[in-house]
């Protein structure tokens, strides 16, 4: 479903990614690891369209993706959360999720209807499945983090995307809030038939719930593997499991 | 449906302030007739800032210059062509938008601060315009007794073309901001970075944002001429554009009709403070220090400080309890 290959990302003299690869099948819960600084949270950048990429290719369903704006991306089916919680702190929960659904339908330019009559079921129903219904009407940025980290997802699902591409979705995060989350992004992805990119830092996390495993270190793919596979890999282990 | 909405209390309000407004005539004296008048013209064009600044979050420095380019569009037409007035007097907040669109393009190329600078720098450019061309602008005399079509002329058929101008305006205003259109642009506003990345092209929705607003600071413009016969390149310079700015601090920015209370309380100032001395902008600034220490959301932003602040109060004593 996504290829990335060879990926380059530069800032100055400084290589971010050199030389990332990546592929998440249909259906795959994907995730990225690595040591801070590893270019984790700017590949997904370079995916997302938030940043443009110095070389490599980047292939979704086929096309090729590579360059393009992010909100351009965005329509062809690839929604994300990203690693501070990134939410529109002034309008209440249900806006927050009601204007990404807008724009879903196209309907963010439209000038002489009431929002409030339009895409409420659609907004209420993305609300309900995450569980956020019992404060819809309250203010975005009155939330507490781990609730704000939720409506970040709540707000990614009002684009129906294919692909959800999750940045640390627990970061901050206490370890019920962790377990939560985390069961919440499984049960989405099982029920909503989603493909799922993310990033962790919590391994036990990692190794529970993802099919998929990427290791990155200095911006380069290290291996891409069962959980399996990445456990028993020797250079993973030196690099970054401690020897686990 | 209008069923409902005819019996919600905010209906009857404006309705009951309508009415009231179109009794003033009779009741009042011709200098309040024209006092409010006044606050209706800039009240109007700092609403079409506050689209911007307040609900759209984009640093429209100068937006004073659209202000002027429909005044002058107006008055060049009706005293240097043959055209009937009222094609001068449709044609300002055209010709108003249609500046706002190529400066708005080159602006939303840019974020924040240097949006700011860029479109400060360019409406400058217009005011040199009309300050400079002297055999199509007059310079700085500006244009003086520009003929009115016989129903508008005279104090009081201007206040009601006026009154009624500017209630039209605001109903379009209220009903934008309440549209899809409004929802996003405040969306932009919190965070742009995010409505990239739900797939709304935010370039050229603030593009679509200026357009609206230059479109309704053309229509204060054109009202300006309908109320003083004049025009005068002082409308188009950065001082103005401030003024307006400063309404909406006043009255509140993330408010609907805050920049309204703004603007009469900027011109009542003016008007009755200012007859007793010329300086009444040391009032101004006194109100607005005091103004940004204890209400930083302008005045009609009281209710929604507090009523989060209860609110959250409430929230932590339910944790505590």
């Amino acid at each position: 479903m996504l290829q990335v290959e060879n990926l380059q990302k530069s800032f100055a003299d400084f290589k971010a990614v050199a030389g990332a690869n990546l592929t998440v099948q249909q259906g795959d819960l994907v995730a990225v690891i690595g040591p801070n600084g590893a270019g984790k949270t700017t590949l997904f950048n370079l995916v997302t369209g938030h940043l443009a990429p110095d070389r490599g290719r980047i292939l979704f369903k086929g096309g090729d993706i590579t360059g393009l704006a992010a909100h351009e991306i965005c329509r062809k089916g690839i929604a994300r959360s990203f690693q501070i919680a990134n939410i529109f702190p002034r309008l209440s929960v249900f806006r927050n999720v009601q204007v990404s659904v807008l724009s879903q339908k196209k309907l963010s330019h439209t000038l002489f209807r009431p929002a409030q009559t339009l895409v409420v079921e659609e907004t209420n129903h993305i609300l309900d499945s995450v569980g956020l219904s019992a404060k819809k009407m309250d203010i975005a940025g009155s939330l507490s983090h781990g609730d704000k980290r939720v409506l970040e997802i709540a707000i990614a699902l009002g684009n129906e995307p294919e692909l959800l591409i999750l940045d640390e979705p627990t970061a901050g995060m206490s370890p019920d809030e962790t377990t939560t989350t985390m069961e919440l992004v499984k049960r989405l992805a099982m029920e909503q038939g989603l493909t799922i990119l993310f990033c962790e830092h919590d391994m036990d996390v990692v190794f529970n719930v993802a099919t998929s495993i990427m290791v990155m270190q200095h911006g380069q793919t290290i291996i891409q593997g069962k959980p399996q596979e990445v456990r028993q890999n020797i250079t993973v282990q030196e690099a970054y499991l401690g020897g686990v | 449906m209008v069923k409902n909405i005819l019996r919600t209390p905010s209906f009857l309000w404006t309705a009951a302030v309508l009415l009231v407004l179109l009794l003033v005539p009779f009741i009042a004296g011709r200098f309040y007739v024209y006092i409010l008048a006044v606050i209706f013209v800039w009240g109007l064009l700092a609403m079409s800032l506050n689209l911007l600044v307040g609900h759209g979050g984009a640093y429209q420095f100068h937006h004073g210059a659209f202000y002027g380019v429909g005044a002058y569009t107006a008055g060049l037409i009706i005293t240097k062509t043959a055209l009937p007035a009222w094609i001068g007097l449709c044609a300002g907040p055209v010709a108003a938008a249609f500046t706002g669109l190529v400066v708005g393009a080159f602006c939303v190329r840019l974020n924040k601060l240097y949006f700011g600078m860029l479109q400060i720098s360019l409406g400058s450019l217009i005011w040199i315009l009309a300050l400079r061309w002297y055999s199509l602008t007059n310079g700085d005399d500006g244009i003086h007794g520009i003929p009115m079509p016989d129903l508008l002329s005279g104090s009081v058929p201007a206040y009601y073309f006026i009154l009624i101008v500017v209630s039209v305006c605001l109903a379009l205003m209220y009903l934008i901001l309440k549209s899809p259109f409004g929802a996003t642009l405040r969306a932009v506003r919190d965070n742009p970075q995010r409505c990239q990345a739900v797939g709304i092209n935010v370039r050229r929705h603030q593009l679509l944002g200026i357009v609206i607003a230059t479109f309704f600071a053309g229509v204060a413009g054109v009202l300006f001429v309908v109320l003083e016969g004049s025009v005068f390149p002082d409308m188009l310079f950065w001082v103005l554009s401030l003024e307006i700015f400063i309404m909406c601090l006043l009255g509140g920015w993330f408010t609907f009709f805050g920049p309204m209370l703004g603007a009469a309380i900027m011109v009542a100032l003016r008007t009755f403070v200012g007859s007793y001395t010329e300086y009444w902008t040391l009032i101004l600034g006194v109100v607005l220090i005091l103004l940004i220490f204890f209400l930083p959301d302008g005045i009609m932003g009281i209710n929604f400080r507090t009523w989060l602040r209860n609110r959250e109060r409430r929230r932590s004593t339910d944790v505590v309890r």
